[in-house]
């Protein structure tokens, strides 16, 4: 019995090395994907300042691109509540992005997969979009706008515009910078 | 003749001063989202919009429509000094429309040589004037006084016309209303489009202003009209019209009404 008892340990302890390893390496591959940043064909950077105030709450805040209609072309990303006492909970506010909520918020079912997120932290995030993303695939040539609209409770709401022409024949990078619940706004496209 | 334009005068001042003051409904927020939002409904009669400084609007005729076209019930009924309030629970996706429907009479008659008047039910007014009761002068009323608020995307199903009394009618959806954009709407009198109905159209908030800054507006053949939002708020909008098509048998002429709450969003 004991012998074969130890053997079924060792075997144990190889198999999750060897499951370690495997993570480590799954990881470290992945680190080295997200800091290419040549590998993205569309770039948005969107800083959240940090606010000095009594009563904190951090934004909601939708990215989409619309064209001369203003029609939603494509939805990028859209922070808000995700966890809650109930299920869904945190949808109660998303009419507070507005201009996002006018435009295609009330007739999606959410979350939408790839697009929603839970709320981010003061400090800069960055979201990368390869060619082949759906999303940047549909896009017909002609003029459009990114639009970064963020909205907090108990707090303001902005939104921001950066123009641009799809597709693009050189890099082409703009910024624009908030002045209340938005700080510096990016946008970076490759050919 | 004299004695009976006399009678029809003072029913005109009787009524008139009902009207002068503005009934509304107003509610907590008109665009929502969740799992199953609550709003809550102020009603009132007052002076300025939206203040509460005259009287509670009864909500014997509180009507409210589901999404689905479905008639709901409201919750925490309240009557106050000033306000009336409810609260309901959206448990659809889509458009709810709240209304308040009076359908009630004025009476004015003479009783052993004496001028009396009367308040009531259009359904009962008849059999609640004294049997002795001379020179007896009815006004039938049909009031609509209404507000819309959505939970998610916009519908229609429940702004569906019944044909009863004035009613307003999306062109433009009442819950996607928004400062510098041009909204249109049609109002239906008994079902039908009628011409040069006078429509005026107040921003809220008239506490904090010197002048009613009123919209004055009409409608074209089709029953149309179109406004244009200055700002951003709640509005008030009301219109009225007679017709004969009265349920009373004694009463010659109804009076209709009709009062919406709308919410304009800023850009």
């Amino acid at each position: 019995m004991k012998p074969r008892y130890l053997f079924f340990r060792l075997t144990v302890a190889v198999m999750l090395v060897i499951l370690l390893l495997a993570v480590q390496l799954l990881v470290g591959v992945d680190a080295v994907t997200a800091s290419e940043p040549d590998s993205a064909k569309l770039e948005v950077r969107v800083q959240i300042p940090q606010l000095s105030v009594s009563e904190y709450h951090r934004p909601y805040v939708a990215v989409w691109v619309q064209d001369s209609q203003r029609n939603v072309a494509a939805n990028l990303a859209v922070w808000y509540q995700i966890k809650g006492k109930q299920e869904g909970e945190g949808t109660k506010w998303l009419p507070d992005l507005r201009q996002w909520w006018r435009r295609s918020g009330r007739s999606l079912e959410m979350p939408v997969d790839g697009v929603c997120g839970a709320t981010r932290p003061a400090g800069e995030h960055t979201l990368q979009f390869s060619g082949d993303d759906n999303r940047l695939a549909s896009l017909k040539p002609g003029d459009y706008e990114l639009v970064v609209e963020a909205a907090r409770e108990v707090g303001g709401r902005e939104l921001l515009q950066i123009p641009f022409t799809w597709p693009v024949e050189s890099r082409f990078q703009k910024s624009v910078t908030g002045e209340t619940e938005l700080g510096e706004v990016s946008l970076t496209i490759h050919p | 003749m004299f004695r009976l334009l006399l009678s029809t005068a003072f029913i005109l001042t009787l009524a008139v001063p009902s009207f002068a003051h503005k009934v509304w409904l107003r509610p907590s927020q008109t665009v929502l989202s969740g799992a199953e939002p609550w709003v809550t409904v102020d009603a009132a009669v007052s002076n300025d919009l939206f203040y509460f400084n005259h009287f509670p609007l009864k909500l014997d005729g509180l009507v409210i429509t589901a999404p689905d076209g479905q008639t709901v019930q409201s919750q925490n009924q309240s009557v106050g000094k000033y306000r009336s309030v409810f609260d309901l629970p959206l448990t659809q996706q889509g458009t709810y429309r709240i209304a308040v429907v009076n359908h009630g009479a004025f009476a004015s008659y003479e009783q052993a040589g004496e001028r009396h008047r009367l308040r009531g039910s259009a359904a009962s007014i008849d059999k609640e004037l004294p049997a002795d009761a001379t020179n007896v002068q009815i006004t039938e009323s049909l009031g609509r006084i209404e507000t819309f608020v959505t939970n998610g995307a916009p519908s229609t199903e429940s702004l569906q016309p019944t044909g009863k009394g004035i009613e307003l009618i999306p062109i433009t959806h009442p819950n996607d209303l928004f400062t510098g954009e041009e909204a249109k709407f049609r109002l239906l009198v008994n079902g039908k489009p009628v011409k040069g109905l006078a429509i005026e159209v107040i921003r809220g908030e008239t506490r904090y202003r010197n002048s009613q800054d009123e919209q004055q507006l009409s409608t074209d053949a089709n029953g149309e009209f179109t406004v244009t939002w200055s700002e951003p708020g709640m509005y008030w909008l009301e219109t009225s019209t007679t017709d004969e098509q009265t349920s009373i048998p004694r009463a010659k002429t109804r009076r209709l009404s009709y009062a919406a709450t709308l919410e304009v969003l800023p850009e």
